[in-house]
């Protein structure tokens, strides 16, 4: 009875400990701004790394996720003789869900599994201890530019995504499912409001961007000194970013309609 | 007592009191206390696996001690806030086992590296140090090649050039004659010695080139068993009637010091599956 009680406090105790370890890790990574001028062009290495080599993964999957929804929505439209509202449907769902987090799970895996293994590696060579010893302060030279770029990419990726899947939908609707172009984009035009469709979507990008860079980064600066460990450490990145992005879109989403 | 070195008192730069340090369940650092003074060559030797390379990163802060204090130009380095204890890392280079060098930067950029972060040189001063202190470890010929293209003793000596480059007060070496052509050994020996005579640089060389170390170092701490087991010169030990010193310089696989790590079971019952 009491080695059980022991066994709850003490992965109560270090639960604890970790979660405040991990806040810690955030504030330290977001006020230690870098303090030489080519640390900020880092940031740019950094958009290309993560976000350009992650374009044609994006793209991709933005057009047959466009193609899927139009051919779904226009089946169930149908039923209801309401197919003139296909384009509402589809830049709706893309704008307010499926951009930002599709974008942000192929994002996670693409670039954040990566990220977690360049900066495990890092750390597996004594990297990070290098610059320590150097004097220079791994969070500002490693972290801090990353987390920028992962903000600034991550919409940026997301409104791409949600342009080709709009164009997909629109493809298919007209050369396929014979709908009038020009009706397609008044009705979307009419159906989406920008302030609260579009913009709804690029914060939630925004912040999915944050979370997915900072549980890379964090995964990669405490990766176990192996091959096993930074393998481990990739996967704990994709996994917990997973499940971080969709609690905390219906979090935002909830939120963001008032509910 | 601390052995006198060269009978010359010298101010001490590091002062290691009472450190103890425990990793899991296994004490590495017990109860250590030793000083090393300013300008000197100290060898620290021991058995793999005994906490050599722990006590360079208890002396550089990377570590944090159970107890006890390390004392680097009187200030305890454990209790330094971020900003004073990066000062007093720029007066301190540390060469890794590994290099540790940072794989997306070439060999120059390696060296530059702690020029640019810590200084305001001009480019111009930066490259001329860059290709100095490169040629001090005879590799200003790879200045450009990525660290991946490197052997593993090119490596070392590209490390040995970035921890020497804010020429600092103190020089950390872990392992520096592993993995060298004795050419390059002798290179770096003398290299050691020459910072002490020409720059006053007190160097702490951990390293089991027995015939290296007792060549160079004015002061042998040997550790084994999380103590301190026997400090002097290479006079000194190479003499010395401690058991745990003759089995360690003469390479004896029975003695004091253990060659098996601890096992729970013996090997017959290994072999026969018992237990």
């Amino acid at each position: 009875m009491l080695d059980n009680i022991r066994y709850i406090g003490h992965h109560t105790l270090s639960f604890i400990e970790r979660i405040g370890m991990a806040c810690c890790f955030l504030l330290k990574m977001t006020i230690r701004v870098p303090r030489k001028w080519w640390h900020w062009y880092t940031i740019i290495e950094q958009i290309y790394f993560l976000g350009v080599l992650s374009l044609v993964i994006i793209l991709i999957s933005g057009g047959f996720i466009g193609m899927v929804v139009a051919l779904q929505g226009f089946h169930t439209l149908s039923d209801f003789g309401a197919q003139s509202e296909l384009s509402r449907l589809i830049a709706l769902s893309v704008f307010r869900e499926l951009g930002p987090v599709v974008t942000a799970l192929l994002f996670a895996g693409r670039a954040g599994s990566a990220l977690t293994a360049e900066v495990g590696l890092m750390k597996t060579d004594n990297q990070l201890t290098s610059m320590e010893v150097m004097a220079v302060d791994p969070l500002s030279y490693v972290g801090f530019p990353r987390l920028i770029a992962g903000i600034i990419v991550v919409p940026l990726l997301t409104i791409l995504f949600s342009a080709t899947a709009i164009y997909a939908g629109y493809w298919v609707s007209v050369a396929w499912l014979g709908i009038d172009g020009g009706t397609f984009l008044s009705v979307m035009k009419s159906g989406v409001d920008f302030h609260d469709d579009v913009m709804q979507g690029i914060i939630k990008s925004i912040i999915f961007g944050l979370v997915i860079v900072y549980i890379a980064i964090y995964q990669g600066f405490y990766t176990q000194q192996s091959a096993s460990g930074l393998g481990r450490a990739a996967t704990k990145t994709v996994v917990f970013s997973s499940i971080a992005i969709l609690g905390l879109d219906f979090l935002l989403t909830a939120f963001m309609l008032g509910a | 007592m601390e052995p006198a070195i060269n009978g010359q008192d010298q101010p001490a730069i590091i002062v290691i009191d009472r450190l103890s340090f425990q990793r899991e369940d296994r004490k590495i650092l017990d109860d250590v206390s030793l000083t090393i003074q300013k300008g000197t060559i100290v060898g620290i030797m021991g058995p793999s696996g005994i906490g050599k390379t722990t006590l360079l990163s208890l002396i550089n802060a990377l570590e944090t001690p159970d107890s006890g204090s390390v004392y680097f130009q009187g200030a305890n380095m454990h209790q330094l806030d971020d900003r004073t204890l990066y000062a007093a890392r720029k007066k301190i280079g540390h060469m890794f086992q590994n290099g540790a060098l940072f794989g997306h930067l070439s060999v120059f950029e390696n060296v530059a590296f702690p020029l640019r972060e810590n200084t305001n040189l001009s480019e111009d001063m930066i490259r001329d140090l860059v290709m100095l202190k490169l040629e001090t470890v005879g590799l200003r010929g790879v200045w450009n090649k990525m660290p991946g293209q490197l052997s593993g003793g090119m490596a070392r000596r590209v490390a040995l050039a970035r921890a020497t480059a804010l020429d600092p007060d103190l020089m950390l070496y872990d392992e520096p004659f592993t993995g060298q052509d004795p050419i390059s050994t002798g290179v770096l020996t003398t290299s050691i010695c020459k910072m002490r005579d020409i720059l006053g640089l007190t160097s702490i060389v951990v390293s089991h080139d027995m015939e290296a170390i007792t060549k160079i170092a004015d002061v042998i701490y040997l550790i084994g068993d999380a103590k301190v087991l026997a400090s002097g010169s290479a006079a000194d030990i190479l003499a010395s009637t401690n058991p745990a010193v003759r089995q360690f310089v003469s390479g004896s696989a029975d003695g004091v010091i253990p060659f098996h790590c601890p096992a729970s079971t013996t090997l017959t019952q290994d072999l026969l599956y018992v237990g």
